[in-house]
């Protein structure tokens, strides 16, 4: 099947994802609101299933078809280590990140997941630009 | 039949993601990349998740509560503020360096690679320090 027409599919399936976790919990399937709140909050039982779903998922594919889908790393683990303390810091913060606001939020007309969604595309493009085509060759 | 459904919703979360190549970051920074090779697909799997999520959610909605819970917890903040747009930038800049955001990261943490490991903690350490924070600047301002 053609990668475009897996990505409509697998957006469908995360669509029905979050339908089903509103349906039956009756909350956003925002990924960094569930997973941050494994490590804070009182309700934590569901949030680790759904994480736990989440883990499950790639390893279901590998027996499945052989292929977990997962890729490689393009940059060494200093920069994953930054790029991961900046994730963690601007979705708790700005209250949500790509599922939270680009999927759920949007799908609700929310003005605030709309704004928030197009800042962090834009600062992702204007990073990428930065680093592939103004820094490129001084090392990342 | 709570905590099933919630591992039932993980699992298919993941599926979706793994499936359309989200879990591969190049695939990911490719989208971002507007100035090199661009490659659309992350706007492929946005227009299925959010369409679906948009026409599902009105028809979950037509009901007065979940099946499972005692209502809906939706966000009841509407103000478009510093921290919201801080919060997001930030994340921007962290998402356009790796091109991991939080639910590939932890999709791609059951592949075993090292460097996913530390993206990870890093992100869970900025969660915490996050909450600190608030924690912190709430209390300041309730004196």
């Amino acid at each position: 099947m053609h990668p475009w027409l897996l990505a409509v599919l697998g957006g469908v399936l995360v669509g029905l994802s979050a339908v089903l976790l509103m349906a039956m919990l009756g909350r956003i399937a925002g990924i960094s609101g569930i997973a941050s709140g494994v490590l804070a909050e009182s309700d934590r039982a569901w949030r680790i299933a759904f994480v736990a779903g989440l883990l499950a998922a790639p390893l279901l594919l590998f027996a499945v078809r052989g292929d977990s889908g997962i890729g490689t790393p393009v940059v060494r683990w200093p920069w994953m280590a930054v790029a991961g303390l900046l994730v963690g810091l601007g979705t708790r913060l700005g209250s949500g990140c790509t599922s939270g606001h680009g999927v759920c939020g949007i799908a609700r007309l929310s003005p605030r997941s709309l704004v928030a969604t197009v800042v962090f595309v834009l600062f992702g493009m204007c990073t990428v630009y930065l680093v592939r085509h103004v820094l490129a060759g001084a090392g990342t | 039949m709570k905590i099933l459904m919630a591992l039932a919703a993980g699992l298919l979360f993941g599926l979706g993601l793994s499936l359309a190549g989200m879990t591969q970051p190049a695939v990911v920074l490719g989208f971002l990349d507007v100035a090199g090779a661009w490659n659309p697909q992350l706007l492929f799997v946005m227009a299925g998740a959010v369409l679906t999520t948009a026409v599902g959610y009105r028809l979950v909605w037509r009901r007065s509560m979940p099946w499972l819970a005692t209502g809906f917890a939706l966000p009841r903040a509407t103000r478009i503020d510093a921290r919201l747009l801080g919060g997001a930038a930030l994340f921007g800049i962290g998402w356009g360096i790796a091109g991991y955001c939080p639910g590939p990261a932890l999709v791609a943490l059951a592949g075993g690679i090292g460097s996913v490991g530390v993206l990870v903690a890093a992100m869970a350490l900025g969660w915490w320090l996050a909450a600190q924070w608030q924690a912190r600047t709430s209390n300041r301002l309730r004196g």
